[in-house]
């Protein structure tokens, strides 16, 4: 029997996840468009591969990752695309980013894929072949998966399978566990092979029995050595720090990296996707998703990557008085924008929301600094401090408390009497902080520029006084030079200009104007007149130069 | 008496011998409110101060001859962090400064006659082009001064504001009031 040790604090909100576990994942119908946006990961927006009026088939690449921290993006079925362009994306600012647009021809038509022996394969090409895939974490985070099974400078010594799901609500995990154990721990078998890890630890919270038994039975079919690790059910025990705390007793303190520590975690969804990519060479192109709350058939549905979120919950036939759709579960989830956003491969639960299921919080009042938050804080933070500080916008104190360490589980706020909304302070507070360090970062780089423009411009300005200094020395020396007789001969060609310049002169004063010979007095005396003004207005233009020539 | 007097001024002349070494021995270089006051300048480079860049202007905040409320890139904000340095009262915004949205300049590309006026006039070498050749921002070093729009020749260059992305967007302050809220913020657990 292994020990399992406790994280500190946790809430037990009611787990409501009876509803939708009744019937088995059901696959759900085409839908009639699909949105798919270009940036539903961690990272830099994949690059856009096809136009409007392209058809592209199923598993097509659609979106190139681009350097770095990127994932791909995939047609999730075939037909065509009918637009690029911005449109409203499941995200909490309601803003809009850049997706493709597609009209399903319902005929399902597979581009030509193949699975790779990922065995043989080296490293990584295998990663690759996971970041064409667009593999990344479908826990919620959708962290890119290649990324994390890069067998780094650390020896991991256990690979840790996440089917916690706490979350309330939330059971798109429970039955994926349920109805795919043999594909999760072939996933599993994969990711270990990577990592080169000892050990695959299973962790799943006690009230999914069934997801219990058949990874149980699954687990022991495998060669590898696997774990299957029955958690109490503790909100927030699936956050990746508490299951491996709890797994392992090792606490992963602020700023280190799990694989410091020998351990990285993936979610049991993206194992499966890990396992389909390798084994079969399928994108990831759909994912499962609970639909429940205010619904009369709370349900988990196979949904294509794009499908437009009304349509999905229409399948679980929403009760009319649903006034919002909630993406994730009631802890951490997002309100949508819209219900005519996209399923994306973030979205693990859609919840219906009323204000009967989810009356609207009773107006906040002042802190009364009871420390309750910080009793269920499963971060360790001080949350009474840390809402003081983001209420003062006194960024850099809230930075000396942690801040960042929040995973913005809403614990604080569930327990809190006086029903402040923590999470939204901590969010506003991480946000600012962030935008502030962008700003600083941009700042600093114009100050460089800045700097090294002056000092440019004060290199140049030194270059040219200094040239213009020889130039002058140089044409010191040569009148210098020119009153002694070797240097006479240098100044013959002055001499020939001169020369030619004085004939030219000769010649304008023997030419006169051919025309004059015979003028009426009249004309004289306009002549006479003309050249009078002139000589006057030489007169004026030199007064010092004395007699005109003529 | 006087072993008293001879006593206390040998003590003043050790120490001002003592001063006056650590005051050459530890000579700092430069002038370090300058540059604490440079940190806090948003280096837009703009020159609304009425300086010809942000050094000049926490040059001349530090010898006392600008105010600190001349800066409308720095925002409120920057008033209250220069307030904070340099021990002064905040004051609101003065002398005809008016704060605008961030934005970065744009040349039509199809207008540029290749004059290369606005390369000079960027402060932060933003403008790639040479003589004659056609200019372009390069947008993520801009700081959006607007020191090109005035010296082009031919209209070419306008001020695109920096529009909200998704990659960019705050979560806002939390907002709320005694009456039922439309719950556009949703961040609370159910009771």
């Amino acid at each position: 029997m292994r020990t399992l040790y406790q994280f500190h604090g946790g809430v037990h909100p009611p787990t409501n996840k009876t509803q939708s576990t009744r019937t088995p994942i059901a696959p759900a119908p085409l839908p009639g468009k699909l949105v798919i946006p270009f940036h539903q990961h961690v990272g830099n927006m994949a690059r856009p591969l096809v136009k409007a009026g392209n058809r592209v088939l199923k598993g097509q690449l659609i979106g190139m990752p681009e350097d770095g921290v990127s994932s791909a993006v995939h047609a999730s079925t075939s037909g065509t695309i009918s637009a690029i362009g911005m449109a409203v994306v499941a995200h909490a600012s309601g803003l809009p980013d850049l997706c493709a647009t597609l009209i399903p021809d319902g005929q399902e038509e597979w581009v030509t894929h193949e699975g790779m022996a990922y065995r043989t394969a080296a490293g990584a090409d295998v990663r690759l072949a996971l970041r064409l895939a667009g593999v990344v974490g479908l826990g919620g985070a959708v962290f890119p998966s290649d990324l994390k099974l890069r067998s780094g400078k650390h020896k991991i010594k256990s690979l840790v399978l996440n089917g916690a799901e706490c979350e309330p609500y939330i059971t798109c995990d429970d039955m994926l566990m349920r109805e795919r154990a043999a594909e999760i721990i072939r996933g599993a078998e994969i990711m270990r092979f990577m990592l080169d890890a000892e050990e695959v630890l299973i962790g799943i919270e006690d009230n999914k029995p069934e997801a219990i038994a058949a990874m149980q039975l699954a687990a022991a079919a495998s060669d590898d050595k696997m774990e299957v690790i029955v958690v109490p059910t503790i909100y927030p025990s699936g956050g990746a720090k508490q299951l491996m705390r709890i797994l392992t007793g090792i606490e992963i303190a602020a700023g280190v990296r799990s694989t410091e520590k020998g351990m990285q975690c993936f979610n049991v969804a993206t194992a499966l996707s890990i396992y389909r990519a390798l084994q079969f060479g399928e994108p990831l192109l759909s994912r499962i998703v609970t639909v429940t709350g205010n619904v009369r058939n709370a349900q988990n549905f196979e949904v294509l990557i794009g499908a437009p979120v009304n349509e999905l919950v229409a399948l679980a036939d929403p009760l009319p008085d649903t006034n919002l759709y909630i993406m994730g579960g009631p802890m951490m989830g997002v309100p949508l924008p819209s219900a005519q956003v996209s399923v994306v491969k973030a979205t693990n639960c859609i919840i219906a929301a009323s204000d009967k299921l989810f009356p609207p919080p009773p107006p906040a009042l002042p802190c009364i600094r009871c420390t309750r938050c910080a009793e269920a804080c499963p971060a360790d933070l001080q949350p009474q401090e840390l809402f003081w500080f983001a209420q003062s916008k006194n960024f850099g104190k809230a930075q000396e408390y942690s801040l960042f360490d929040c995973i913005e589980c809403g614990a604080c706020s569930y327990v809190c009497p006086s029903h402040i909304p923590l999470v939204q302070y901590y969010r506003f507070a991480k946000s600012e902080i962030r935008a502030l360090e962008h700003e600083q970062a941009a700042a600093d780089l114009a100050r460089e520029r800045y700097e090294f423009r002056q000092s440019r411009i004060e290199r140049d300005k030194q270059e040219k006084a200094e040239k213009l200094a020889q130039k002058e020395m140089t044409a010191l020396a040569a009148r210098q030079s020119a009153a002694t007789p070797e240097a006479a001969a240098d100044n013959s060609a002055q001499l020939r200009i001169q020369a030619a310049v004085e004939h030219a002169r000769e010649q304008a004063a023997a030419a006169r104007p051919k025309n004059i010979d015979t003028l009426t007095p009249r004309q004289q005396a306009e002549i006479a007149e003309i050249e009078a003004r002139r000589a006057k207005a030489r007169e004026m233009a030199h007064p010092d130069a004395g007699q005109p020539k003529e | 008496m006087l072993t008293a007097l001879i006593v206390m001024s040998g003590i003043a002349l050790v120490l001002g011998a003592v001063l006056g070494f650590s005051a050459i021995k530890f000579k700092v270089e430069g002038n370090p409110l300058v540059d604490k006051i440079d940190a806090i300048l948003p280096q837009i480079q703009c020159g609304q101060c009425g300086y010809p860049g942000c050094r000049p202007y926490a040059e001349a905040i530090a010898a006392g001859e600008a105010d600190i409320n001349r800066c409308p890139p720095g925002g409120e904000e920057g008033i209250r962090k220069l307030a904070d340095l340099l021990g002064v009262e905040f004051k609101p915004f003065g002398g005809g400064t008016v704060q605008k949205p961030k934005a970065v300049a744009f040349i039509d590309e199809n207008l540029c006659i290749g004059c290369t006026l606005c390369t000079q006039a960027c402060p932060v070498d933003a403008i790639a082009g040479a003589a004659k050749q056609m200019h372009t921002i390069i947008a993520p070093v801009c700081t959006g001064c607007e020191l090109c729009v005035a010296p082009c020749p031919v209209n070419c260059i306008s001020m695109v504001v920096i529009e909200e992305k998704i990659t960019t967007w705050k979560w806002k302050y939390p907002v709320y009031a005694l009456a039922p809220v439309r719950r556009s913020a949703f961040g609370r657990a159910p009771e």
